[in-house]
């Protein structure tokens, strides 16, 4: 079931209505059954995957948390019979059992992970591979289902259990309570990937019927529908014209394309997010925000600081943390530093966990050689921007006054953008010889002036069009700028009048220029494919 | 908390108002020559009551007889209610809409539409489905026509499924924003035009001759209402038969089948056609697809001597009020006829 779609309209009124109509004591419970009815309306035999993570991680969680129990009394009842090594000793025999458990859990979840949503990949290369070597053999390359949401809800879930792991968390007793923290339906789809700790008392908790919350639910969500139908998704019939005939749109295409494509999955991706938000917010619940005004961002390091925030910190605490202090890299660290010397030495360990990190982001994003190479381009422009930094902040001492301005500050804004574009642009290419070629002929076939002389229009969108995604940039520009110091909610909600004038034009304007219904194909957000 | 309140209803009472408004500009308006088809459903309330034969089908049944003649020349009162692409069940829904109006004596279904057993085209039943006002054979109607791509709610409320022409309006969508013209004579749309039918070759090999059970299921429902309300049910083909809209031998084999074992007439034009003296070089404005107005009044002149025969259907022209609603009529349709 779509976001976008009227049946979940309807679904989510009925939802919102029992959540409040029930007694407090079962919003819980309303929420759970929301969430696997959501579920199962988009593909009954998905349920049994999500289930699966479910169990297993309610199973693994209680185990470990018995293991700390069992240890905690033990070492109370007879804590002062034991010498310190011994206590050592028996710490050290219970976290390895602990660590045992979780690498199964982490395992078997990560492992379904992997099988449904990399065995095709991984079989397409191994046939290559198999070919490049004379081989005649080619395996069957199997068609596997890939559960709505798996990537979300098993790295939410898997988070979870880390934290239990380092006592970060407690043990849920109530699987059902699990259950609903793994299958939250507002964000089961496509995030924000949120903390047990910071969610699980929200969805447990008593909601009273707030009118604010309510208020500022529905605006939030009315927002991301105009972001998603009147921006993103009539940006999309053009992306996807200039993607499906790669031919006939080069050089200044591919430059108009990077532009297009990041106007496109902002809308789509922070539309999506402003939905969710905002169906959890009129539910009194406040999940994480996502994205903090990304193009504003004058560097790449900044930039993945703003822009889908819970996955950078996920990795960031779950992945490049854990792998930065492992046994192995802390032995890199020590090589590297005696052959490379103690200031080279140093970066290593921190550059291999950066590219690690960014391996694995991409590859999170999806079953292909665009997504991997996506990844590592990130890594190396961060490390290269790392490496760069000592003559960055030269340039700064040696300009302050250029580099306060504002015109400086837009350059790497505009910098940013366009690199974080480019990178990008692989997403929509999904072929990785394809892009470069593609990145290349910017520089070889920029014909400017074709794209005047009414080439633009070949995209398959007329001049009103062009005209709605201006003016929707303009106005997301607007809002998030607004935003900035005071949310432009907070300044509406005293101001009735101005609050229903600006919210019925928004609710027209998406009525009227969305792009929905025949004649335009449906399209799911961006990253449920994730 | 009062001036919330009362904030929140006007505003939401100016968004209605908007929207409606929005609705009747987006909304197509059906009035130019490519598409007048679409007004042809709506224009029925304006006559509902007094008919003695009602006609349902598709663009052969819209095209082909003109109750202005069988009025003029046998005193029958007529209503075509026909659209394009018109599908069985709903030729059945809008006969079911009809006699809630109306109980004429006779009424008259070309079969040509029974080959199709599945909703077929979006546009086509938004020119049939939105002229019908608002009944349960209306919403029966769309629930058996939509495509997989279509919503119901989107029939409720019209602005969701034509929005994306704000950006296309035309003068036309200002004009006839609360009313359009009237296109049809009584449900019959003229065409003067003359496109001679040339290629006479045979119509293409289908993939399934077999008249489904859907369709079957909507003729038998059809049947069963005209025997409730003791009105003769007379099946019909028009005489096009062109390469593209070809009436296979295995489609008329099984009407005629059916039309016997049920004791229903059947009258199939398209032998006939030379009886009926419909000359293919001056008679059809689209190479034999469609009769024009001239072909449609040889025609109509030949089934109304079967209906006034063969039916028993009586000539009103004594009935007053009868008689000066249809020389009004007969004065718009003879206005446009002759230019």
């Amino acid at each position: 079931m779509l976001f976008t779609s009227y049946e979940f309209l309807a679904f989510l009124a009925i939802v919102l209505a029992l959540y409040y109509i029930l007694p407090k004591k079962t919003q819980w419970a309303v929420l759970l059954a929301a969430s696997y009815a959501f579920y199962a309306l988009s593909g009954i035999e998905y349920l049994a995957f999500i289930a699966v993570t479910t169990i297993t991680s309610f199973a693994a969680a209680r185990l470990m948390g018995r293991v700390s129990d069992g240890e905690k009394r033990y070492l109370e009842g007879r804590g002062e019979e034991l010498s310190k090594e011994e206590k050592k000793a028996y710490k050290a025999k219970k976290k390895k059992r602990r660590f045992l458990i979780l690498c199964l859990a982490l395992a078997l979840n990560f492992g379904i992970l992997a099988v449904l949503k990399y065995t095709a990949f991984a079989v397409v290369n191994v046939n290559s591979l198999l070919h490049t070597f004379g081989a005649e053999t080619t395996l069957t390359v199997p068609s596997l289902i890939l559960p709505l949401g798996i990537s979300f809800y098993t790295f939410q879930t898997m988070g979870y259990l880390i934290d239990v792991y380092w006592a970060k968390a407690e043990a849920q007793k109530n699987i059902f309570k699990l259950a609903l923290f793994t299958s939250f339906f507002p964000q089961l789809i496509q995030g924000p990937i949120s903390r047990f700790s910071d969610l699980a008392p929200q969805l447990f908790g008593e909601h009273k019927f707030e009118r604010k919350n309510v208020t500022y639910g529905l605006q939030r969500i009315l927002w991301g529908y105009f972001k998603k139908l009147v921006i993103a998704d009539r940006v999309l019939i053009a992306v996807n014209a200039a993607a499906e005939s790669p031919e006939n749109f080069g050089g200044v295409y591919v430059f108009l394309l990077i532009i297009l494509y990041s106007v496109q999955i902002y809308a789509d991706f922070t539309g999506g997010i402003d939905i969710t938000i905002g169906i959890a917010e009129a539910m009194g619940i406040r999940l994480a925000e996502n994205f903090n005004r990304p193009f504003s961002s004058r560097s790449t390091k900044e930039y993945w600081n703003r822009w889908h925030i819970t996955m950078g910190s996920w990795f960031n605490d779950y992945v490049f943390n854990p792998v930065s202090v492992c046994r192995p890299m802390l032995a890199i660290s020590k090589k590297s530093r005696k052959w490379f010397g103690k200031k080279v030495g140093k970066r290593i360990p921190v550059y291999l966990a950066t590219v690690i990190t960014w391996f694995l982001t991409g590859l999170w994003h999806g079953a292909g050689w665009n997504f991997i190479v996506w990844g590592l381009l990130n890594a190396l422009v961060i490390i290269v921007s790392q490496e760069l930094e000592p003559l960055y902040s030269r340039f700064r001492k040696r300009f302050p006054r250029l580099c306060a301005s504002w015109g400086y500050g837009a350059f790497a804004s505009i910098r940013t953008f366009l690199l974080m574009g480019l990178i990008r642009s692989l997403d929509v290419y999904r072929n990785v010889p394809l892009t470069f070629k593609m990145w290349g002929s910017i520089f070889t076939k920029f014909n400017l002036p074709e794209l005047l002389s009414g080439g633009i229009s070949a995209l398959g969108l007329g001049l009103a069009d062009y005209i709605i995604i201006v003016c929707g940039c303009i106005i997301m520009f607007a809002v998030s700028s607004l935003g900035k110091e005071r949310s432009v909610r907070d300044r509406l909600y005293n101001r009735p009048v101005l609050s229903w004038c600006l919210c019925g034009a928004l609710f027209v304007a998406v009525i009227l220029f969305g792009a929905y219904s025949v004649g335009y194909d449906a399209s799911q957000f961006i990253y449920n494919q994730f | 908390m009062k001036k919330r309140i009362l904030i929140t209803l006007a505003a939401i009472l100016v968004i209605c108002l908007l929207l409606a408004f929005l609705q009747t500009l987006v909304i197509p308006k059906y009035a130019d020559d490519k598409t007048k088809e679409g007004s042809l459903v709506s224009e029925y309330y304006a006559e509902a009551g007094g008919h003695d034969v009602l006609f349902v089908g598709d663009c052969e049944i819209y095209e082909s007889f003109v109750p202005a003649v069988l009025w003029e020349k046998y005193g029958i009162s007529s209503y075509v209610r026909g659209s394009p692409q018109q599908l069985v069940w709903q030729s059945y829904y809008l006969l079911e809409e009809m006699l809630e109006y109306e109980t004429p004596n006779a009424v008259v279904f070309n079969v040509f539409s029974l080959k199709y057993g599945e909703p077929q085209s979006e546009p086509y039943n938004r020119m049939t489905l939105d002229g019908m006002r608002w009944s349960s054979s209306k919403i029966d109607a769309i629930n058996a026509s939509m495509t997989d791509e279509e919503s119901f709610i989107e029939y409720v409320f019209p602005i969701l499924r034509f929005h994306s022409r704000i950006t296309q309006l035309t003068s036309q969508d200002f004009k006839y924003a609360f009313g359009s013209p009237k296109v049809s004579h009584s449900g019959y749309l003229m065409q003067t035009g003359v496109d001679p039918q040339t290629d006479f070759s045979k119509g293409r090999t289908e993939l399934d001759y077999e008249i489904s059970d859907n369709a079957w299921k909507y003729l038998d429902m059809m049947r069963a209402l005209c025997e409730e309300n003791g009105i003769e049910l007379i099946l019909v083909k028009a005489p096009t038969n062109t390469m593209k809209y070809w009436w296979h031998d295995e489609y008329e084999e099984q009407i005629s089948e059916y039309a016997e074992e049920n004791r229903l007439s059947y009258y199939n034009f398209i032998p006939l056609a030379g009886e009926i003296g419909i000359d293919w070089s001056t008679d059809t404005y689209d190479k034999g697809a469609h009769l024009n107005v001239y072909g449609a009044e040889k025609l109509t002149e030949y089934f109304g001597r079967i209906l006034s025969e063969d039916f028993g259907i009586e000539d009103r022209r004594t009935d007053a009020s009868l008689s000066e609603a249809w020389d009004v009529r007969l004065e718009s349709y003879y206005k446009e006829r002759n230019g």
